[in-house]
């Protein structure tokens, strides 16, 4: 950095840059939409009132950017352990599908218990999906990047069987219509209402869980030993942490709230039915690959990752909102995520640097804990520069 | 069972193996490019989808297929140079920026055919070259004789790709690259050079394996491709970053598609099980994964931006 800025101003101009690469991709957005014939300040203008315009649009918001912050938490454990988490989606499918069978085979019981019961459920089901390449990583050294995407092709074909044939609402068979969705589930296991008829317990929940993530990566033991493997992978070993342990661990409890995500997904739907259109998107919304988006605009914090979901959320519900309103189809909107993806990951680098000038205490992190596993792609990008986060907004969290 | 597996259905069965392999052969390839210089390229998936669409257009508006595949590789280029800028200039994280542009193309190709194209119509396909007395030699023509032109070109790419990699000094700056960026660059080898030559490269080839997967098939339609591209990047990992091992690779996905889609329509598998018939080339990937991923060894600077001095 040539500009001579002091720490205060760089850590601003740092928290702006994820904001300024999304701003980059809707004027990328805007081309596209003129491009199409549709007038953009219009489609803007409806983007932003679909989103935060109304008391619908704002409780539309809060409901789709709960599966953000649950999977962006998770993106973030991950990271914080230096593994990347690109399964999420998958994690998200077997999460509810293990909570819609909950939901389904359970016998009645009341809600207090039914409701954690099938998010319970949800859990083990992405906690799963979240270990298999966790233990296959740090077991047998397979490059979880690959492992997560295939595992993602495997749940969508496991959820298009499971809710073709066993699952499927035995109505559908009896009128020969054979739409791919489950019964409606145990009335007792609804997610409670908190507010008019749509906003349920999760975004609560979602909060609940950032928070304590929070507790978990800067209070606990177990937290210091994840930062520690994800910082340095050789330091970790020589502190007697079981790298290996923990890689998997880290992995299983980012498939765990991606799981819940799943779960509060299939219990907070309106139908109270899980259904595939044959995609994981059409399930999760894509939110599987939008929280990892959502944990870096928060800059790999759980807690900056709550007010970047909640903005994420808007951006996504008020692109269905702008989709509609200029009549373009819903395509661009998956095009436009696209975008939103790239300019994010890429202005990140810029972000971490400009954090990471005045905080010399671990300049070269990349080198070796790549060097030892061979295959790490984490760069200093999330662990380094980051940290000054935790340490100046929310106490010292070293 | 044993009646079922006749001399005829097997050899149709490996005719449409060698078919299925060659998109994800290319792709492949061109990932290799990449990966030996030291840069993921995720977005495969994406890329091969754009040069599907654009593939699939091409032949729909002039009706000659060679246009279609040339407008397919071209496509392919400009986003090997949007991946290049993405991964070497900008230094993103390629297990994430790979993402993006997947769903970029994954969008912008349902987008595109739904505004320029809407209802799906059929398009011409390659033409098949009968190969002069080897295509009538019993079975083993039908096999391995009766293929379009680019079919044979993309097996005739792998020795090219050999050679490149091996033997020329354009390849010995790749693998510098993608082993010891430091080294090379002390000796002036451009490695921000080498890395947007071989994302071109890869990027081209992408775009090239849709409009072959697009022409082939003769259509196009919302993710067409279905994951092939993720494949085509496993592929590179367990080919051992050679292109005769990703070549086996692909041959085999190819022969256990042909297989799962040949068992399907002799009803072997029912309808219901389908789902789980598609499963098997992911499972099979992981597997893999699995046994090679202690015995090869991925090039050392692999995801790894190079910034001089570091």
């Amino acid at each position: 950095m040539s500009i001579n800025l002091n720490a205060k101003q760089r850590r601003w101009l740092a928290y702006s840059i994820p904001v300024l690469a999304v701003f980059a991709a809707l004027l990328f957005g805007a081309i596209m939409l003129v491009l199409l014939g549709a007038n953009p300040i219009e489609g803007y203008s409806e983007m932003f009132v679909g989103a935060f315009g109304s008391g619908d649009a704002l409780i539309a918001t809060l409901l789709k950017a709960t599966p953000l912050l649950f999977v962006g938490t998770g993106i973030v454990i991950a990271f914080r352990a230096g593994v990347i988490n690109i399964g999420a989606e998958g994690q998200m499918v077997l999460g509810g599908l293990f909570a819609a069978m909950a939901g389904l085979y359970l016998p009645e019981m009341p809600a207090i218990i039914m409701v954690p019961l099938v998010l319970l459920a949800g859990v083990l089901g992405g906690a799963l999906w979240g270990w298999i390449p966790g233990a296959l990583k740090a077991y047998y050294r397979v490059n979880e990047i690959l492992s997560t995407i295939m595992l993602n092709i495997v749940a969508v074909q496991l959820m298009a069987y499971l809710l073709r044939g066993p699952l499927i609402d035995p109505a559908e068979i009896e009128r020969g219509t054979r739409i791919p969705q489950t019964a409606r589930l145990a009335e007792s296991a609804d997610l409670p209402i908190l507010f008019g008829d749509r906003l349920h317990i999760g975004p609560v929940l979602a909060v609940l869980c950032a928070i304590a993530t929070y507790y978990l990566l800067w209070r606990t033991p177990l937290g210091y030993r994840l930062r520690a493997v994800g910082l340095s992978e050789h330091a970790a070993r020589y502190a007697g942490i079981p790298v290996r342990r923990t890689i998997a661990l880290a992995l299983t409890l980012s498939g765990a709230l991606a799981g819940l995500a799943g779960a509060v997904l299939v219990f907070g739907s309106e139908s109270h039915r899980m259904v595939t259109d044959g995609s994981t998107m059409g399930f999760t919304g894509g939110a599987g690959f939008n929280g990892i988006v959502a944990a870096l605009l928060g800059g790999l914090h759980p807690l900056w990752t709550i007010p970047a979901s909640f903005l994420f959320g808007g951006l996504i519900v008020g692109g269905q909102a702008l989709q509609r309103a200029v009549q373009v189809p819903s395509a661009l909107i998956v095009a436009l995520n696209g975008l939103v993806v790239i300019f994010v990951v890429a202005a990140d680098r810029y972000r971490a640097k400009l954090l990471s000038v005045d905080t010399r205490e671990h300049p070269d992190m990349d080198a070796d804990d790549e060097a030892a596993t061979g295959m790490g792609a984490i760069h200093d990008a999330a662990p380094t520069g980051t940290d000054s986060y935790g340490q100046d907004e929310f106490g010292e969290g070293r | 069972m044993s009646e079922v597996f006749t001399t005829a259905v097997m050899v149709a069965v490996v005719a449409s193996a060698i078919r299925l392999a060659v998109p994800l052969l290319l792709a492949s390839l061109g990932e290799t490019f990449g990966q030996r210089s030291g840069v993921l390229n995720l977005g495969v998936d994406g890329m091969m989808l754009l040069g599907a669409f654009t593939g699939y257009y091409a032949v729909l508006k002039t009706g000659n297929v060679w246009l279609g595949l040339l407008a397919a590789g071209i496509v392919g280029l400009f986003l090997g140079l949007a991946s290049a800028v993405i991964a070497v200039t900008l230094k993103a994280e390629q297990g994430i920026s790979g993402i993006g542009i997947y769903l970029f193309g994954l969008g912008m190709s349902d987008l595109l055919f739904q505004k320029l194209v809407g209802t799906p119509i059929p398009i011409d396909t390659f033409p098949k070259v009968y190969i002069p007395i080897l295509s009538d030699i019993p079975y083993i023509g039908e096999m391995f004789f009766q293929h379009s032109l680019v079919i044979y070109l993309a097996f005739a790419a792998i020795p090219v790709a050999t050679f490149v990699i091996n033997r020329t000094t354009f390849g010995m700056n790749i693998r510098a690259v993608g082993e010891y960026p430091d080294a090379a660059d002390t000796l002036g080898v451009s490695v921000a050079g080498t890395r947007y030559a071989t994302e071109i490269i890869g990027g081209t080839l992408a775009g090239l394996a849709g409009g072959v997967l697009a022409i082939t098939l003769g259509i196009f339609q919302q993710n067409l491709t279905n994951g092939a591209g993720f494949i085509a990047i496993a592929l590179v990992y367990f080919g051992n970053w050679r292109p005769t091992g990703i070549m086996l690779g692909a041959l085999l996905f190819g022969f256990v598609n042909a297989l799962v889609l040949e068992l399907k329509t002799l009803e072997i598998i029912p309808r219901d099980l389908s789902n789980l018939a598609a499963m098997a080339p992911a499972i099979i990937t992981i597997l893999a994964l699995v046994f090679v991923a202690k015995r090869f060894r991925a090039p050392s600077a692999l995801t790894k931006p190079f910034t001089r001095g570091k």
